[in-house]
């Protein structure tokens, strides 16, 4: 498989095959260092919107294999100011880097810069559309502890109506004949053209606001936060932050080996007393995130295969 | 009545001699087809007719544009709003050639995205949709992969 001058925008560019080939070479990335793989390389990191996790792991993963990082995480300070267009920001960055990671609030964009730059481009998230290389880790870290991506009982609970990492990992799960438990008040479900999608391919999906009427069922228990900036309206997010607060009490309730995932920030969706739990996953999660994005990044710069 | 003769009567109503007459567009779409088209700035005679009585479909709309031979990209452009439509090229008051409208599996530049966040709606580039189901029609941006029903799309222009 070569993903050689690839780009990563959207999940839905990515067969069954491509995801575990991705996950092999994240898994082989974390066993063995490799210092010198992209010396001379330069990435360049266009963050229009705040990360935290998304920007720090990939310009570690960047630096532990020996490559180089521009860029901006505040496009105040830029030409944008000025009214530059992405095509153009695109056109001009890829004449300064082998690579170029965008995040952006408007969505996609990241498929207008992979369009605009003959380089490759990764997206880190474009507004509630796609996150990839979060769907990635989360796939990864889930293979990771159940030794297997098939077959799971896998709970998504939260904003399902807003939050775009819940989508892709539906989407990207679907491969794998999961049994999906959506969990949401009935204002943040699920939106019906992923439900239907999901359905046409078989999948079985049960919809429920009660987290405790299906935890028993769970292996995976993916929480998200009800995310404030996606709201239109500030009086609906009031309505609906807080509305889940998982604490240990909940450890009665499930399988001993339910883990629980969690793309971070957090607000107070989990409570501090479930991470000293065996059911916590979500800090290794957030490591995860270093192996498939050094994968990644070698992958399409095509210094590995 | 023989088939031949209903549409020599209808043609007949503002008969061209040479040109492109566009039939049994859904009542409610002449408009959009003369939009997607363009025909607004056109400098040839346009003739936009709807609410016409039609056999087939109870109402009907047509247009016609005199000396002007639509090519195909432009015919199927229509299939959006129009996916029934005959397209018939007129020469000398007689139909030449029949173009059956043919919904291409990419639209280009036809839609604008109903996503108020879409890249397409904040920088000068062209929409492209991809045809995910025909009937009922639904289409996934290209940029944001918004899924849009028949219901959600809006025409650019």
């Amino acid at each position: 498989m070569n993903f050689k001058n690839h780009d990563i925008i959207s999940i839905y560019d990515f067969s069954k095959e491509d995801i575990l080939y991705i996950l092999k070479t994240a898994k082989k990335m974390e066993k063995r260092s490799n210092p010198s793989l992209l010396k001379n390389n330069i990435m360049a990191t266009l963050f229009f919107e705040p990360s935290t996790r998304t920007r720090l792991s990939f310009i570690a993963a960047m630096e532990q294999l020996g490559g180089k990082v521009t860029g901006f995480a505040n496009s105040k300070i830029t030409s944008i100011k000025k009214g530059e267009t992405l095509w153009d920001t695109a056109k001009m960055v890829e004449q300064y880097a082998d690579l170029i990671v965008i995040r952006h609030h408007l969505e996609g964009s990241a498929r207008l810069a992979a369009e605009a730059s003959s380089k490759p481009v990764i997206n880190g998230g474009d507004g509630s559309n796609q996150h990839p290389t979060q769907t990635l880790l989360d796939l990864y870290t889930i293979q990771k502890s159940k030794d297997t991506l098939n077959n799971l009982h896998v709970g998504i609970l939260g904003d399902l109506k807003y939050g775009r990492t819940v989508h892709s990992l539906a989407i990207a799960l679907s491969h794998f004949n999961p049994i999906f438990y959506f969990i949401s008040p009935d204002a943040l479900k699920m939106p019906r053209n992923y439900i239907t999608e999901l359905r046409e391919k078989g999948i079985r999906i049960y919809e429920t606001p009660n987290l405790l009427s299906v935890s028993k069922k769970l292996d995976i228990l993916y929480v998200t936060r009800i995310q404030q900036e996606r709201f239109p309206d500030p009086l609906e997010y009031e309505k609906y932050k807080g509305v889940y607060r998982l604490d240990s009490s909940l450890t009665k309730y499930v399988k001993k080996d339910l883990k629980i995932m969690h793309p971070l920030p957090r607000i107070d969706e989990i409570d501090k007393s479930l991470d000293n739990t065996p059911h916590a996953l979500y800090f290794e999660q957030a490591a995860n995130g270093i192996p498939v994005r050094k994968a990644l990044i070698s992958l399409v710069l095509g210094k590995i295969r | 009545m023989s088939k031949s003769k209903s549409i020599n009567k209808e043609l007949s109503v503002a008969a061209i001699k040479e040109g492109t007459v566009i039939d049994h567009i859904p009542a409610d779409a002449s408009f959009k087809v003369a939009a997607i088209l363009k025909l607004r700035k056109d400098p040839n005679m346009v003739s936009i007719a709807t609410n016409l009585n039609s056999k087939s479909l109870g109402k009907k709309g047509i247009v016609k544009v005199s000396n002007k031979n639509l090519t195909e990209e432009e015919v199927n452009k229509i299939a959006v709003v129009a996916p029934n439509a005959t397209v018939n090229i007129i020469k000398d008051y007689k139909v030449k050639e029949k173009i059956k409208v043919n919904l291409q599996k990419v639209i280009e530049n036809v839609i604008r995205c109903s996503n108020p966040v879409c890249i397409t709606n904040h920088e000068s580039i062209s929409t492209i949709f991809n045809v995910e189901k025909e009937n009922p029609l639904q289409v996934r941006c290209h940029y944001c992969e918004r899924v849009m029903g028949k219901e959600d799309i809006k025409l650019i222009g």
